[in-house]
């Protein structure tokens, strides 16, 4: 506890590059564009693989793999081979773990709104692409948005192992304050990660509550989460 | 650099003792939450059932322990655990594992049809045996679902550990990047992805023992 106290109140970790601010910053940065250029690739993907039923085996074995990869490893294997230098070979493993939970909660989404439900809405004369844009997204909506809530949170988590090779954001103090025995700082570090995550879980609940349609909203099945 | 291949076969010769020893150590960090987690998520689940007020706030504590990055929880934990333990490892995972148990445990005895408990219970079943011969194996499929994702998630995250000082197998990938050397890395992601294939095919075949009315059914 003394630790976190000497952490948060030495005002050396409240201003200039290596402030709590700027770093916090850094990390937003990093994780909002591994998460912007996610949602990117793989919530059109998602829908008209689910849409189509094409390709839906290739969904289910890359959610399996993405599971088993080692994130560690991953990232210093594409940092070692491709230099450290600019921020992309950080972004490439950040996107690899955060398309597949999209991609699946996408799928599994519009696969699972109910046959009736897909029915109706052709009945009613509306086309394919009126049909998913109009009944099957609003009603997969609840999944959609939680597979962006797993994919955001492991997005953030891994930023912090990133600092390892070089990056910044909050992970710097962990990572810097291990490697010359400051525990204040790796403590603290750890602490403002977790509390990060925790805000963007509470974010997305917010997020959740906007803009999903009130008709759907029982029938979030948090269960069938697949991160 | 340039000349650098990405992998050099004969370092993995050289090193086989030492990588069997780190993968020895990956399998253990990695099973034991799985086990203590089932261990605990099996009570808890039965009482979340028989209990229902229990079920919100357990998933709810369990999908924040959830969100905190394994990193960070590894780190809060060294001036307990020591740093460079195995326990230090063990207990986050552990709390991971719950998080994704004890929902499959609670959805798996949710599983089993009312008339199956119904006709238990008329053919004279007493709660307990009713428990253990009727409704746990047909929660079976299930709960282990919720172990092959427990199970495989585990053995990636073991890795994260190396930084600080016990990961098993991310031993190699924190032993690569200081050397600027590719061979351990590759190595330790193929192997790690290679012992997820594992245990998950085990934990396949061990669903098919454990459950063989399935077959049966699927061969009538």
């Amino acid at each position: 506890m003394n630790w976190l106290i000497e952490f948060f109140t030495d005002p050396a970790n409240w201003s200039g590059s290596s402030g709590i601010p700027v770093r916090l910053l850094e990390h937003l940065e990093f994780s909002a564009a591994a998460l912007l250029l996610s949602v990117l690739i793989a919530v059109p993907l998602g829908l008209w693989v689910g849409h189509t039923g094409k390709g839906a085996l290739f969904v289910v074995v890359s959610a399996n793999a993405a599971r088993a990869l080692p994130t560690l490893g991953l990232l210093v294997l594409i940092v070692l081979l491709m230099g450290v230098g600019t921020t992309l070979p950080v972004l490439i493993p950040l996107v690899a773990l955060a398309v597949p939970p999209i991609l699946v909660n996408t799928y599994e989404g519009i696969r699972g709104v109910e046959h009736d439900l897909r029915d109706a809405a052709y009945g009613m004369g509306l086309r394919g692409g009126q049909v998913l844009l109009r009944v099957l997204v609003p009603v997969a909506l609840p999944l959609i948005l939680l597979g962006v809530r797993v994919a955001a949170i492991q997005v953030v988590a891994t930023a912090t192992v990133a600092a390892y090779v070089g990056l910044g954001g909050l992970g710097r103090y962990i990572i810097d304050g291990l490697a010359t025995k400051d525990f204040p700082s790796t403590i603290g570090g750890a602490v403002l990660v977790a509390l990060l995550a925790l805000a963007v879980q509470l974010m997305f609940t917010l997020l959740g509550r906007m803009v999903v349609s009130p008709g759907v909203r029982p029938a979030v099945r948090e269960r069938l989460k697949a991160g | 650099m340039d000349e650098e291949p990405l992998i050099r076969w004969d370092w993995i010769g050289r090193n086989w003792p030492n990588i069997q020893s780190l993968l020895a150590d990956h399998v253990v960090m990695a099973v034991l939450p799985v086990v203590f987690a089932l261990l605990i998520a099996l009570p808890l689940g039965l009482a979340s059932v028989r209990w229902r007020w229990l079920y919100q706030p357990t998933v709810g504590v369990m999908n924040v322990v959830y969100s905190l990055p394994s990193l960070a929880v590894f780190i809060v934990l060294i001036p307990v655990t020591g740093l460079a333990e195995r326990a230090t490892v063990i207990v986050p995972l552990t709390f991971y594992a719950l998080a994704v148990l004890i929902p499959a445990v609670v959805d798996g005895v949710a599983s089993v049809p009312a008339h199956v408990r119904q006709s238990a219970v008329a053919m004279g079943f007493r709660p307990l045996r009713r428990l253990v011969s009727v409704e746990l194996p047909i929660a079976v499929p299930v709960v282990l679902a919720g172990v092959r994702v427990a199970t495989v998630s585990s053995i990636s995250l073991v890795s994260v550990g190396a930084l600080v000082g016990r990961g098993g197998l991310g031993y190699l990938f924190i032993d690569g990047w200081q050397r600027q050397f590719p061979t351990p890395i590759v190595v330790g992601i193929v192997l790690v992805v290679l012992l997820a294939v594992a245990a998950d095919g085990l934990l396949v075949a061990a669903q098919r023992v454990l459950t063989p009315w399935s077959r049966a059914r699927r061969a009538a």
